[in-house]
């Protein structure tokens, strides 16, 4: 799992198809709109985000508790609780629900954490049929790739994408994008599993602990009917899900989808607190990871995240790179905070594929300052020797010139005619990097420098190397 | 009062115009300027790229050519904002918190220190386009930001550039969205650094604005870039150079 990812290079990839490179822009960027327009109409927003934050700073700095209490009220309502340490408990445990039933079709909603457990392969490779019924992430399943966001899976895609993904799993009319047409599609082709499944398998927004319940917000109705129809119901949940009561979460559903979309409030937020009668209900909590996370000093406030996707909206480097540069379950600027935690080595890039504008930071609802951990985490990747050697050698060198005056004024005068040396000041290696597709600033005939010792002669202080 | 003037590297090598309009400029208000032979950079490059250990030396030699001045005045918001809020590749101490506390960019301290009402000397009959950069926007506050919509509105430039009779300002879309320079990040990421160049000179062009306008030189020289790869007429100018009474 190793692999360094390239987000650079794949983001380059996206770029050179100015469609869906365009077409990823304005959308996210009118989600951004909206949301912008959703806050305006709450006057308490900023005071909401700062509850929101507090919420989440008490509850996962009292977690066992809230576990505890949440795992008893669920249990207390004819619940199996089941706690799992990392994504391979995780699978293990829907493996032996579903074996012990012999069930062969699990239904399932959108849920991030199954993405991180990679869930879907290990119930294949067990001859297990997993079909998923958000319309986004079965576009993306029925097209061999992850989502590209975690609100909007397929939101890469075009209508056309959609249409010619269709044709060739359903047999559909390719030419015909109307997005009624498409979601008629999905319904007939989807409808039918669900009501022959025996297992159905959702995420969770939000864990309530003093209730016991799950909360899922959705539109398509989607996590209802994959939760309700089968007589088994599994339930992930990672472990910084809950949130202690009804009033709290709350200060959340009124944050969460004006954050995500701009709407006031999804189709469907449902409460699921037992299972239904002569069924089963049973719910994973899942570790991974968080518990580490939650110990680590600069980071662990990103497990407030609630997973609405609005940095990701407004970062002008995942609207032009797509979701699927960053190689990852989580992406944009969450993700790049997020994925080191998993593995520094294969995201060790992922903090510098941000320009730090702080954007990311001031629309999350939860108030995670989400830019200044991506620059911890420069920090970190030189702590833990991931710097790539090029660019460290090309800083050792910098930090010479730049550090001992006389060297520095060498270089800058240098920098006339062959310009070579920018790279090393400003920025560093390649500056072929910069002029493929800029123009190059010419340097100038005269240095500051030199001019402010030309025409200020009462100048104090007397430069060293003269 | 006596200021220290801090010229960014990139100003001193590539647009050294903009480092003389800055020191007239406060020269014209009356400010006793020094000018710390010394100096190279702020560590930013280096700190930006995660390279702390390669950033101290740097820091250390702005510190020691810096902290006797009561003010440091640069012409650049992401300088400023580095010397202000980042600068911990050295190891505190009353010297490095006193340059933290002293440093200021040019439009914060003609803004909030000296107060400037009038450029008596200025004038431009243009149309700009005045592009704030996210250092000087999210990190020093010198303007509201659209993430914010219950902040009220200001912006210390476009203040700043109103004293100056005959300029006109474009209202272009996505005002405050990041122009891709980023320090490093215009080269490893050249790609995504480009694009977003190039739909910000996008934005710009649309308006019919002749010039942009920026307390951030680095923005704009990406943006420069873009717009001579793009074929655009624009023409770019610090705010100094404006403020300095420039007229084209």
């Amino acid at each position: 799992m190793s692999d360094l990812i390239d987000q650079a290079r794949a983001a380059a990839a996206f770029i050179s198809d100015q469609t869906h490179e365009q077409h990823l822009d304005r959308l996210l960027w009118m989600m951004r709109t909206r949301r912008d327009e959703a806050a305006r109409r709450v006057p308490e927003w900023e005071q909401l985000r700062d509850l929101a934050s507090a919420i989440k700073e008490h509850t996962l700095s009292n977690l066992a508790h809230y576990l505890e209490m949440f795992e008893s009220r669920a249990m207390a309502n004819g619940v199996t609780v089941h706690w799992a340490v990392d994504a391979h408990a995780h699978n293990q445990i829907v493996y032996e629900i579903l074996s012990e039933r012999k069930v062969d079709l699990l239904v399932k909603s959108k849920s991030m954490l199954t993405e991180e457990c990679e869930t879907r392969s290990f119930l294949a490779n067990r001859s297990i049929r997993v079909v998923e019924t958000d319309l986004g992430e079965r576009i993306q399943q029925l097209d061999d790739e992850p989502p590209s966001h975690i609100v909007g899976p397929s939101w890469h895609k075009t209508e056309q994408d959609v249409a010619n993904v269709f044709a060739r799993a359903y047999g559909s009319d390719k030419n015909n994008t109307d997005p009624v047409y498409l979601a008629g599609v999905m319904r007939r082709n989807t409808r039918p599993l669900i009501e022959e499944a025996r297992a159905g398998m959702t995420g969770a927004n939000f864990a309530v602990a003093e209730t016991g319940a799950i909360v899922t917000v959705t539109n398509e109705g989607n996590a209802d009917l994959s939760a309700n129809t089968p007589e088994v119901r599994i339930c992930s949940v990672g472990i910084e899900k809950i949130v202690p009561n009804n009033e709290h979460l709350a200060v959340f559903i009124r944050l969460l989808t004006r954050s995500a979309t701009g709407n006031a409030i999804t189709q469907y937020t449902s409460h699921f607190r037992e299972p239904r009668e002569g069924g089963e209900m049973h719910i994973i909590l899942v570790d991974n990871g968080r518990s580490q996370r939650l110990g680590m000093e600069k980071f662990w406030s990103s497990l407030k995240c609630i997973r609405c996707a609005a940095c990701m909206n407004t970062c002008p480097v995942y609207r032009r790179s797509g979701g699927l540069s960053y190689g990852s379950t989580y992406m944009g600027p969450i993700g790049i905070i997020m994925m080191p935690t998993f593995d520094v080595r294969r995201y060790s890039e992922l903090p510098f594929s941000s320009t730090l504008n702080g954007s990311c930071t001031n629309v999350c609802p939860v108030k995670i300052d989400i830019h200044e951990q991506i620059y911890a985490w420069r920090e970190v990747m030189e702590e833990k020797h991931q710097i790539q050697l090029v660019k460290k050698e090309a800083m050792i060198v910098a930090s010479k010139v730049l550090s001992n005056p006389t060297l520095y004024r060498i270089a800058a005068r240098a920098a006339e005619p062959s310009l070579n040396i920018l790279p090393r000041i400003a920025i560093y290696n390649r500056l072929n990097a910069w002029g493929r597709h800029r123009d190059i600033p010419q340097p100038a005939r005269e240095i500051f420098h030199d001019w402010y010792q030309k025409n200020r002669s009462s100048a104090v202080g007397k430069e060293a190397e003269q | 009062m006596q200021v220290a003037l801090m010229i960014p590297c990139y100003i001193d090598v590539f647009y050294p115009e903009v480092g003389i309009a800055t020191l007239e400029l406060l020269e014209k208000l009356k400010v006793d300027v020094a000018y710390p032979f010394d100096q190279t950079c702020c560590g930013q490059p280096m700190a930006n790229s995660g390279c702390f250990e390669e950033s101290r030396a740097t820091e250390e030699l702005f510190i020691k050519n810096f902290s006797d001045f009561e003010y440091i005045v640069t012409p650049s918001g992401s300088c400023t904002h580095h010397v202000r809020h980042k600068f911990t590749a050295v190891p505190d101490s009353p010297e490095r918190r006193k340059v933290s506390a002293s440093v200021y960019d040019l439009v914060e301290f003609l803004h909030d220190i000296l107060k400037v009402s009038a450029f008596p000397w200025a004038r431009f009959e243009h149309k700009v386009a005045l592009h704030t950069s996210c250092s000087a926007i999210r990190g020093l506050g010198l303007a509201s930001m659209s993430e914010r919509v219950h902040d009220p509105k200001f912006s210390k430039p476009q203040n700043l550039l109103e004293q100056v009779p005959g300029i006109q300002f474009a209202n272009f879309e996505r005002p405050d969205e990041c122009c891709g320079f980023g320090g490093s990040f215009s080269v490893t990421e050249e790609a995504v650094a480009a694009e977003m160049g190039y739909d910000k000179v996008g934005f710009i062009q649309n308006t019919g604005a002749e010039y942009v306008v920026s307390s951030d030189m680095s923005c704009l020289m990406h943006l420069e870039g873009c717009a001579k790869r793009l074929g655009t007429g624009l023409k770019f100018l610090h705010i100094a150079e404006i403020l300095n009474g420039a007229t084209q």
